[in-house]
């Protein structure tokens, strides 16, 4: 379970020292602030859920209600300690999250902690693939659109832009199956790889989880073919979604700094409308999209849901929906928990990195 | 009704026309009319389609055919019917929750901002948890607190609803509380107070009329996303059972078996169902908003033009 957690967790401790003792004590304060909000962060979001969750009844009713006499039933309650006084429950579920302990299915009775390892990597897969898709769309058409201001070419790209947001994922992944799985013939129409690229996989010794990554490390070309034609269509029905909002927020941001000053300047001086968006406006312009990436996190994470369950991507998103078609409030419960901590995690990674580049974001 | 009929009497829809031009006129043109088609068929359902959401035949998954022009699903279901009908719920759904986020993020926020304190503290950390969390998944517990997840049609609005709400009230909190707490600092409060008008009355007539006017823009905005969330939460199972109402999401999801076998129709019309409402709300509203910052108001027109637009404007906000 710690794999996920490890990684994130490593990078800015390894990075923030060294970065303090250039920019003082600003930087160091801010970190420690944006740190310590992640707890508050997850103990409102996991309370949140808790309550809801239970403000129905007990867990086993839902989850076997009708199929197990009440007795039987009401010794299952006792017997979970589900009978006990919300608070007392409460408390305990909070001390159990403090050790890394989730909980355990209701209709399977697996360790919910231990799906991360399980399934964490594969939506982490999903992400990074998705995140590929929309920076390489929304970078570069957000530019151009800036460039090509309120020329056709802008108005194509904001019109498709507001088209990316506007379509479901699952809609979005609907149509590329049909388009490019059952009448092209290109992708196949769901999963991660093949059986035998799974078996494969899961075969390796010391896997990272993330398949292509695996299969590249061991050499195994065929396997990473298989693999990456199962990713085009999740990665670009989910990838699209964040592609448009990118390519908004690009043109948004280089169209203002295309009019700072310093640019102006530049253009005063003769230098080239195509030098200036490449070598003096787009940087500055590319920082509120690091901040905004942390947002699209949880949009990602959303996303993740739908597109796995479209697209039978069997990672925690995949888990949720099926626990949640199982009426399993245990097992959603569970992942919805760790999905907040993944969230307030990663959000405090974000500020991290948005404070080490754009000295203004610091307090 | 009432407070949404007279936030869409606000909205000011056909002074931007007014002040749009080019390119920002014809997407805020393309965003009145698909907002208009949507709220027509919302409207007009019963008369456009030959026959109910909820009416089951004999014929499944037949291809469009004189008798169902866009063809049958699984469970027997007229898409035509149900994807026109669909509007209906969808509308419903967002007048439901918008006005229930409006009127608690609206609240909240005044408190909030002027109050201060603790209250407030303790208010923005919630609402930034909240903020930060995906929108679905927040729904989906909701919608399983509601409801457990299943509901007719009256029920799966409210619970689909309620679940958007708990959503959205932060963005319309921290919208009104930052004006809230820009007002409060205005001369026209210090005199209200020095005059002695409670705090009740100073929040309910000077600071909410002024702290109110961005709405419309997130309203419409929202309009859009309460869309896509209803969608992802009947796809994922949550919504109003086929049953009772009919709902875009849930007949997606019935529609990605099919497309596996090449069944393309039951999914392709709910979805571009969907798309279509979404895009004609984000346009309609994402042109009001480029149009209200001066900063990405079309650019090309003359300086003496550009002046008396700004008077417009001002008398504009005088006005309201």
């Amino acid at each position: 379970m710690t794999a996920m957690i490890d990684l994130p967790d490593a990078q800015p401790a390894g990075q923030a020292p060294a970065k303090r003792k250039k920019a003082g004590g600003s930087l160091g304060k801010y970190l420690l602030i944006r740190f310590a909000l992640i707890f508050p962060t997850i103990l409102i979001l996991v309370t949140m859920v808790f309550f809801l969750m239970r403000l129905t009844g007990d867990p086993i009713t839902a989850a076997l209600g009708g199929r197990l006499a009440p007795d039987q039933l009401a010794i299952r309650i006792h017997d979970a300690g589900y009978d006990r006084p919300i608070f007392v429950q409460y408390f305990e579920y909070l001390g159990q999250m403090a050790t890394g302990n989730f909980g355990r299915t209701i209709s399977d009775n697996l360790p919910i902690s231990g799906m991360l390892a399980t399934y964490g990597t594969a939506t982490l897969e999903l992400a990074i693939n998705s995140l590929i898709v929309a920076l390489a769309i929304g970078i570069p058409f957000g530019m151009l659109a800036a460039y090509k201001r309120d020329k056709w070419h802008d108005a194509v790209l904001r019109v498709l832009a507001i088209s990316f947001y506007a379509t479901p994922v699952f809609f979005a992944g609907l149509l590329l199956k049909l388009l490019f799985s059952i009448w092209l013939g290109w992708f196949p129409v769901a999963g991660r790889a093949s059986t035998s690229t799974e078996i494969d996989m899961a075969s390796l010794s010391a896997p990272t989880g993330i398949y292509w990554l695996d299969a590249l490390r061991s050499g195994n070309l065929d396997a990473f073919w298989d693999i990456a034609q199962h990713s085009v269509l999740p990665a670009v029905a989910l990838g699209l979604l964040t592609a448009g909002i990118f390519l908004r927020l690009v043109r948004t941001n280089v169209i203002g700094t295309l009019s700072k000053d310093y640019v102006e300047a530049g253009r005063s001086r003769g230098v080239s409308e195509y030098r200036l968006l490449t070598k003096h406006a787009y940087k500055p312009a590319l920082i509120p999209i690091i901040t905004v990436m942390g947002l699209q996190i949880a949009l990602l994470l959303g996303g993740a849901v739908l597109t796995e369950t479209t697209f039978e991507w069997k990672g925690l998103g995949f888990q949720l929906a099926h626990y949640l078609t199982a009426r399993d409030f245990v097992a959603v419960q569970g992942i919805v928990a760790l999905l907040a901590v993944i969230v307030a995690i990663t959000n405090f990674i974000v500020d991290v990195i948005a404070a080490l580049i754009d000295p203004r974001v610091r307090y | 009704m009432e407070r949404k009929k007279s936030l869409f009497s606000r909205l000011p829809v056909i002074s931007q026309l007014k002040q749009s031009m080019g390119l920002q006129r014809g997407m805020l043109i393309a965003g009145i009319l698909m907002t208009a088609i949507f709220l027509l068929t919302a409207a007009l359902a019963p008369l456009i389609t030959p026959y109910g959401p909820t009416q089951r035949f004999n014929e499944t998954q037949e291809p469009p055919s004189s008798a169902h022009i866009w063809g049958t699903t699984a469970g027997g279901y007229d898409v035509f019917s149900r994807t026109i009908w669909g509007a209906q719920t969808a509308f419903l759904v967002i007048v439901v929750a918008v006005v229930l986020s409006i009127f608690i993020g609206v609240i909240l926020g005044l408190l909030s901002g002027y109050i201060g304190g603790w209250l407030d503290r303790i208010l923005v950390v919630v609402a930034d948890a909240i903020y930060a969390f995906p929108t679905l998944l927040l729904a989906m517990v909701m919608s399983i607190a509601i409801s457990h997840g299943r509901s007719n049609m009256w029920s799966g609005i409210f619970s689909a609803a309620i679940s958007i709400t708990v959503v959205f009230i932060p963005q319309y909190f921290r919208v009104i509380r930052a004006e809230t707490i820009r007002l409060k600092a205005e001369p026209f409060v210090e005199s209200a107070i020095v005059v002695g008008a409670s705090s009740v009355r100073i929040m309910a007539r000077h600071i909410y009329k002024n702290a109110t006017r961005t709405l419309p823009l997130i309203f419409t905005l929202n309009a859009s996303e309460a869309i896509l969330t209803l969608a992802g939460l009947g796809f994922l199972g949550f919504g109003i059972e086929p049953s009772s109402a009919a709902e875009w999401g849930y007949d997606l999801n019935h529609a990605q078996t099919d497309a596996a076998s090449g069944i393309w129709w039951t999914g392709v019309f709910p979805g571009a169902a969907i798309v279509l409402t979404v895009l004609g709300l984000t346009l309609l509203g994402e042109s009001m908003n480029d149009l209200n910052d001066p900063r990405l108001r079309g650019r090309k027109r003359s300086k003496k033009k550009a002046r008396t637009m700004n008077g417009n404007k001002q008398e504009q906000v005088v006005d309201a």
